[in-house]
């Protein structure tokens, strides 16, 4: 039996990858789109996020790329023994754009928990980024 | 003014746990006193055998796939209809003091409202409601929140770590440092989640729920009308009542529970005939579910064990009745008791050694599924005091309450008021009572659905990454007690089980689609 687990979410987002990619990129704007994240503080490849608990969760950025639209991060606080999260923003080519979040984490009841808010905050990104209708 | 509701919930207690129902271990004269001048169920079955898809049937009055709380985890949307808040609308005063658990525990996003009410300091919150319109947070005006232990957000947890900081590590922690369901021993015998508490009986938090009740009642005007669901966490694992209690039960002298078979091989040659997951999860190659530790296999359980667990549990058992007695006399003393109807109960039962096992998954036997129900209406009402042995379930609880406050149950129930008397149960059509099971965790789904009806109980299995989907039990309760004999592929019980399977199959309820996402594993 596995100690680990991994967890995928994904999304359809009515708006081109490159526009997309733009908002995920962005390492300090994480608490604008994903609910639970209350704030957030980046100092280079370091990240802190403060969640609704009141739980501080220190993070190491890993990737940032532009290219193929992945952004990566480990969360380093102690509960974990490893951690990898991994957002990617596919273009569809027809203006969509496909959003994985994948969450890779021992122990993996946190894999659970965190792939579940993820799932939230992809809701939340596409409410951000799809226009409204007319 | 009209008749008082006091609902009173324990969290994972046996059917036998109560002397009213032939339990000898504990002693409980006050729900047995509730039983003697009320209604007294011999046949009540959850509709889920986990705490949140229970706790959702009992506020919503519907099956799990119809609320859609289909396993732990899945949070009950604050949309989700609710008796209280039919109650309080018609003008009930609304309380709900101790365990919820309609969100999961596991928060750290602080996400759910019920995890984030202790620290915002409100009484409730207002939330969109089922019918479009907006109140309070599931038609309760008054929140106050318990769980195992005093660790997490919750209002108990607080109160505690203010008031008594160096209790707040006595308890044992019901989960370890990796979020799992803690596999620790403890106690005399290193049972798992067992352990010696010397916090004093006054901060354990049977004794606050009691306490927390009797100062909401307290708030209320005589005349008004309330609905107060009193929910203590025990007496649900860990079991680490206050050491002072101990002095009750010699767990050397409990006997062991008629349904724990004393041989290894007696027992292997009964789980060898039920389907192939309580083999597994009895060896450890399989921890199907959430509720049960990962790390301990229960084919290391002990006689002694067993003995020690289930007089933890008896003398949690009599801590909550002692409280429930203090809140009744409250009750009474404010001049209610004629009018005020009292629902004793539980959310699932506890496998407390049966066939060797503790805990609770995906087993449809008696251990968890037979729950104390008792109703004691209100003195005016002048209903007589009757038994009754025909199939209910939570699902009826809420419109029962309705029933009590003289409305109509809404469309939405799928429940029907509980039946006063077995003449009552046989004119309303009470014959069958059904129980689901659905989980999907770490890669591993299982599925039941259970039937209980004519003294049968007949549980089919989907197809799943453990069943292939042609699996099943059938048991005879009044010749099989203990469900020790599945009969399911006995070639003479063919017609019936085929007639069993059929009535389940009439009587699913339509899951809901899509499903609703798994938050955390509790």
């Amino acid at each position: 039996m596995s100690a680990g687990a991994s967890v995928r979410k994904e999304i359809r987002i009515r708006r081109e990858a490159a526009d997309v990619w733009a908002r995920v990129e962005d390492p300090g704007a994480i608490e604008d789109w994903f609910p639970g994240i209350v704030a957030s503080t980046v100092d280079g490849n370091t990240r802190v996020i403060t969640l609704g608990s009141g739980l501080v969760m220190p993070e190491e950025i890993i990737t940032s790329d532009p290219i193929q639209r992945r952004f990566q991060y480990r969360i380093t606080a102690p509960i974990f023994r490893n951690h990898l999260g991994t957002i990617d923003v596919i273009d569809l080519g027809d203006d969509t754009s496909l959003v994985v979040y994948s969450t890779d984490a021992e122990p993996r009841t946190m894999a659970l928990v965190i792939g579940a808010a993820t799932a939230g905050a992809l809701a939340e990104l596409r409410n951000q980024m799809e226009p409204e209708e007319n | 003014m009209g008749r008082k509701i006091l609902l009173v919930t324990t969290d994972q207690q046996r059917y036998d746990t109560l002397g009213c129902n032939g339990g000898t271990l504990a002693r409980t004269p006050v729900a047995d006193g509730l039983a003697a001048s009320g209604i007294r169920y011999e046949r009540a079955h959850p509709q889920s055998v986990v705490c949140m898809p229970s706790r959702s049937t009992i506020i919503t009055g519907q099956y799990p796939s119809t609320h859609g709380v289909w396993m732990n985890g899945v949070a009950l949307p604050v949309d989700a209809p609710s008796v209280a808040a039919v109650l309080q609308r018609a003008g009930y005063r609304t309380a709900l003091i101790g365990k919820a658990h309609f969100e999961p525990f596991l928060d750290p996003f602080g996400r759910f409202t019920e995890n984030r009410l202790a620290a915002i300091g409100e009484e409730t919150r207002q939330q969109p409601w089922f019918d479009g319109t907006t109140g309070p947070h599931r038609g309760f005006e008054h929140l106050e929140f318990a769980t195992h232990g005093a660790a997490g957000p919750l209002h108990y947890a607080r109160w505690l770590t203010g008031q008594h900081p160096e209790a707040v590590s006595m308890y044992y922690p019901p989960l370890d440092g990796s979020l799992e369901v803690n596999a620790a021993g403890g106690g005399d015998t290193g049972a798992p989640q067992v352990k010696h508490n010397p916090i004093p009986r006054d901060w354990y938090h049977t004794d606050w729920v009691a306490d927390r009740t009797i100062a909401w009642l307290d708030l209320l005007d005589p005349d008004d009308d309330w609905f107060c669901w009193m929910s203590f966490p025990d007496p649900h694992h860990p079991w680490d009542p206050p050491e002072s209690e101990m002095g009750r039960i010699d767990w050397r002298e409990v006997p062991l529970p008629a349904g724990y078979p004393e041989s290894a091989s007696q027992r292997e040659r009964i789980l060898d005939a039920k389907p192939r997951h309580w083999r597994q999860w009895y060896d450890g190659t399989l921890v199907s579910n959430y509720e049960a530790p990962k790390d301990w296999v229960p084919a290391t359980l002990t006689a002694n064990q067993v003995r020690e667990v289930n007089a933890r549990n008896a003398v949690e058992c009599e801590l909550i009745d002692e409280a429930l007695g203090r809140v009744v006399d409250h009750v009474c003393a404010r001049g209610w008791n004629a009018d005020t109807d009292i629902v004793f109960t539980t959310d699932h039962g506890e496998l407390q050694g049966d066939f060797g096992l503790l805990f609770k998954g995906p087993y449809h036997v008696d251990a968890l599924m037979r729950l104390p129900l008792i109703w004691r209406p209100a003195p005016s009402a002048t209903v007589a005091p009757a038994i009754v042995a025909s199939p209910v379930g939570l699902v009826d609880l809420a419109p029962t309450f309705c029933a009590i406050a003289g409305l109509s149950a809404p469309d939405w129930m799928e429940g029907s008021a509980l039946p006063a008397n077995e003449a009552d149960a046989d004119a309303r059509g009470f014959e069958r009572v059904l129980t689901e099971w659905d989980s999907q965790l770490f890669g591993v789904d299982v599925h039941l659905r259970t039937i209980t009806r004519d003294g049968w109980v007949c549980t089919t299995y989907g197809r799943g990454t453990v069943h292939d989907g042609t699996e099943g039990e059938l048991y005879l309760l009044a010749d099989d007690p203990h469900q020790r004999e599945n009969r399911w592929d006995d070639p003479s019980l063919r017609a019936v089980r085929d007639d069993l399977v059929a009535d389940l199959h009439d009587h699913q309820p339509l899951a809901r689609s899509p499903l609703l996402p798994v938050e955390a594993p509790v």
